[in-house]
């Protein structure tokens, strides 16, 4: 009988199974939009999690002023953040061309610090609800567990989105530029490709992407000016862990992460919180370029 | 000669201040400026952003905080082991961290004292959210009562007059010089034959442990160990200390943390209270993009420019 696998009843497993998976979409695109922007920029964007977290603000302000469907959300928010991005990259990233690396941490962190301390003071820190849209309520029961709707769309949706990302990246021209960006941006200019503007546009996206992340979390986790700033650095460790050279591997590094994380809430729940950073730590041990990383 | 000077005339500042400014925050203050000239070791003079250092300071002040409350330890004693805690944890963490440069060295210190920091959440002898209350303060070398105000600033100085003392000395020594070589060029350091990942880590476990001294003495004065202190925040209130009073200058981070901590009491009494963290994310922005060098270095060039 399938009724206990393992010793736990399938409904559990397959239950935490799926929120891992979720987790690890969260997870994927969060680190996706990372190492696109660690690409061109070299600069690791500690504000992630804060333009996450705006993104789910933007879908909830949207909801509220305009009557924005969560569908137009999911479009808006990432435009309108991304805005925000492009703003941040113009005004304040640029300027730290050609100073070490570790300024673009220090200057995003600082920026973390400033848009969450912002909307704590406007908002406090209780999450406010966002919900489910109607067409998603509800789910349908496959016999070992119940699935609701919109826990699986936000699986395919994350998905969907990296594989454009990856399609974007691998199989148009202005992807081939932003990978020659990557590896030498001098040439690259020298070739008459406006480098500057392609680097804005690599940070943009980037954060639009994580405000992607932040509307689909928003009917799950609710909307909090926090909800960004512990998910960062678990990301981190899942960029550590899996190098941030690639698509692919960033992917695949983050779902599996997220479901590695949902098995140890089932069979060992205190461990939970603390065994991404076991396995960062392990694998920084055994293969310290990360699993997709080169060895520099 | 001139530095000698400027020390001299710092110490007798020091000496005679509490007799117009509160002890209490003095000391904090003095702790803090300890913590950040630890972590200006490994991020000015080793190069190695660490976003950890709560760690190993919140880490101190738990350890410190049960050896007096629960195992009785005398003062002196309960803040080594505190800082003996706190160098053990640097080397488990720093041997990971090594294996990794830049960028990667920071995120890896992050998501290990994000994980000590659960840790801490979830084990029982932190007393979890309400952190370990009540900590006596004992009595220093078995006879000064450090119940009294003075009594304990006069101890506290002391140990932030050793750790600085030692900070410096080890800056200024062979081992200093070495470290500083990585620093600029770590390819040449290898090349002439130094084990590089050793000297790192030394460094990084000294800094861990005089990051822990001064945790420990944190939780002797205020008599209290939390979750504050081991969370990020904390870590990054470390960098910003360091980034604003002068990267790779010994006098810099005392005087960074001089300024936060200034501020900071000065905020959290009055209207902009809840705005702290915004006011040092601020800070932070407008110390990367106009300040890189700090007040320290900036005095240094003005000075150095204008004679």
């Amino acid at each position: 009988m399938l009724t206990d696998l393992l010793g736990f009843p399938p409904q559990v497993l397959f239950g935490q199974l799926l929120l891992g998976l979720i987790n690890g979409a969260f997870y994927a695109v969060l680190s996706l939009g990372l190492a696109v922007i660690f690409g061109l920029l070299n600069i690791v964007n500690f504000a992630h999690g804060a333009l996450y977290m705006l993104g789910a603000f933007a879908a909830l302000a949207a909801a509220k002023w305009l009557g924005i469907s969560y569908w137009g959300a999911l479009i808006i928010a990432p435009i309108v953040v991304g805005a925000f991005g492009i703003v941040i990259e113009r005004l304040l990233l640029r300027r730290l061309a050609g100073v070490d690396h570790l300024y673009g941490l220090l200057l995003t962190f600082g920026l973390a610090l400033v848009i969450e301390g912002t909307f704590v003071k406007l908002f406090g820190s209780s999450g406010m609800p966002y919900s489910t849209p109607a067409s998603l309520q509800g789910g349908v029961n496959l016999g070992f567990m119940f699935l609701p709707w919109y826990r699986g769309w936000v699986v395919v949706a994350s998905l969907a989105v990296c594989l454009a990302t990856w399609l974007l990246f691998e199989r148009t021209k202005i992807g081939a530029y932003l990978r020659a960006g990557t590896e030498n941006p001098k040439l690259l200019q020298a070739f008459g490709v406006n480098v500057p503007l392609l680097t804005t546009l690599a940070y943009g996206y980037g954060v639009a992407l994580a405000a992607f992340a932040g509307v689909l979390a928003a009917p799950i986790t609710q909307v909090n000016p926090l909800m960004g700033s512990n998910l960062i650095i678990v990301v981190f460790a899942v960029v550590v862990i899996g190098g941030m050279g690639s698509i692919v591997g960033a992917v695949v590094t983050g779902l599996a992460m997220g479901v590695i994380e949902g098995l140890t809430k089932v069979f060992w729940p205190e461990a939970s919180a603390t065994v991404i950073f076991v396995v960062m730590a392990i694998v920084l041990v055994l293969r310290p370029a990360g699993l997709f990383g080169k060895a520099s | 000669m001139n530095t000698k000077i400027a020390y001299l005339i710092a110490i007798g500042l020091l000496l005679v201040a509490p007799l117009a400014i509160y002890p209490v925050f003095l000391m904090k203050l003095l702790c803090f400026a300890l913590f950040a000239s630890a972590f200006n070791l490994i991020l000015g003079f080793g190069g190695l952003l660490s976003f950890g250092h709560a760690a190993f300071f919140g880490g101190a002040a738990y350890v410190t905080g049960h050896a007096l409350k629960v195992w009785g330890l005398p003062t002196e004693l309960g803040i080594l082991v505190g800082a003996a805690v706190a160098g053990l944890l640097g080397l488990a963490i720093g041997s990971l961290a090594i294996r990794r440069q830049g960028i990667y060295f920071a995120m890896i210190t992050l998501a290990m004292a994000q994980m000590v920091y659960f840790l801490f959440v979830s084990s029982d002898f932190t007393g979890g959210e309400n952190g370990l209350q009540g900590v006596p303060r004992g009595k220093a070398l078995g006879f000064i009562d450090l119940q009294d105000n003075l009594s304990m600033y006069y101890f506290v100085l002391a140990i932030f007059v050793i750790g600085y003392f030692v900070i410096s000395r080890t800056v200024n020594s062979p081992f200093g010089q070495v470290l500083s070589a990585i620093r600029d060029n770590e390819a040449r350091a290898t090349s002439l034959g130094y084990d590089v990942d050793r000297y790192k880590l030394l460094a990084f476990v000294l800094s861990a442990t005089l990051a822990g001294v001064a945790g420990g003495t944190k939780t002797v004065v205020f008599q209290l160990a939390s979750l504050t202190d081991a969370h990020w925040h904390m870590s990054g209130e470390v960098v910003l200390m360091t980034l604003l009073g002068g990267l790779g200058t010994i006098p810099g981070p005392a005087v960074g943390a001089g300024i936060i901590i200034t501020l900071q009491n000065y905020l959290a009494s009055g209207p902009l209270g809840a705005w702290v963290p915004v006011v040092l994310g601020v800070i932070f922005v407008i110390c990367v993009l106009a300040f890189r060098r700090g007040v320290v270095g900036e005095l240094r060039e003005v000075i150095r420019k204008s004679f």
